[in-house]
């Protein structure tokens, strides 16, 4: 999505100014928080498919489907979860600087094939956990209002912790 | 695979060749739980002996898997999902999850 620096500043920006906007006003809501948090997981997945259909190598291919394995089973969760509370996801800012963000880079690593397409993806999961887990830990657990939500994206910090590894590792091993 | 020779093992035993196998301390193999939860391993059981199990299981909403880095064994654990473990030789077997590499742990078994 990204040129990396400017799809980290833009997010970064637009979780300063929801952290300035946390501090002055209004949190991130429950309601927006639950929307960010299940985009995050829905953009990784899309960028897991793109991979398995377009890479030929077997660590990538591998990596992708836990990608999609586990992001699936957080957002299955995290449905269930707002059903329960009845809380309804609401759009904002930073899902919607999210979701440009990754249609930007789906389209720029769709053009990718082979080798540059490989490690243009694993680059890109190293960037992407990083930039959520910063949106996870500064923003959205300490904004979280109910506990079971919080314990969730904790888990879901968790998740995205253990993924940069695994992608960094990933890289290490393309090069 | 770990299942099936612990049943081979248990049949073994029942029809009466304990006194063939080598059992240093004289007990019975022990079953030892380590559980999976929340993208960790639960603490390792203190005071492993050879021929004791390790049963894994997996409480966690994320496939796992319990691999040693030497090899010894290679467990696939989707949700919900458990498998054992024999401890065939003393030693220490560090282990860890082949998808979550922060998730790891040591097995320490004495004869």
């Amino acid at each position: 999505m990204f040129r990396k620096p400017s799809f980290l500043l833009a997010v970064t920006m637009s979780l300063a100014a929801s952290s300035a906007m946390a501090q002055m006003a209004a949190k991130t809501t429950d309601p927006q928080i639950a929307h960010i948090a299940y985009t995050a997981g829905q953009i990784d997945i899309a960028a897991a498919e793109l991979a398995l259909k377009t890479s030929q190598n077997k660590a990538v291919k591998d990596f992708a489907e836990e990608m999609v394995r586990d992001h699936t089973a957080v957002n299955k969760q995290a449905l269930a979860l707002v059903e329960k509370l009845k809380v309804k996801p609401e759009d904002n800012d930073t899902s919607k600087s999210l979701t440009a963000a990754a249609a930007k880079k789906h389209e720029e690593l769709s053009k990718l094939s082979g080798a540059a397409f490989d490690k243009a993806y694993a680059q890109n999961e190293v960037a992407y956990h990083q930039t959520v887990n910063g949106a996870l830990a500064t923003v959205l657990i300490p904004d979280a209002q109910n506990g079971e939500l919080k314990s969730l994206l904790e888990t879901g910090l968790k998740l995205f912790k253990e993924h940069q590894q695994h992608a960094e590792h990933l890289v290490g091993q393309l090069k | 695979m770990a299942v099936r020779s612990l049943m081979v093992a248990s049949g073994a035993l029942s029809l009466g060749l304990l006194a063939f196998m080598p059992l240093p301390r004289g007990a019975e193999p022990q079953v030892y739980v380590i559980e999976i939860d929340k993208l960790a391993f639960g603490p390792a059981p203190a005071g492993l002996h050879v021929n004791d199990i390790v049963e894994w299981r997996n409480s966690d909403i994320f496939r796992h898997t319990a691999t040693a880095s030497d090899g010894s064994f290679d467990i696939d654990l989707p949700p919900s999902a458990k498998g054992q473990t024999v401890l065939r030789q003393p030693g220490v077997i560090d282990y860890a999850c082949r998808f979550h590499p922060g998730m790891k742990g040591r097995l320490e078994v004495v004869p």
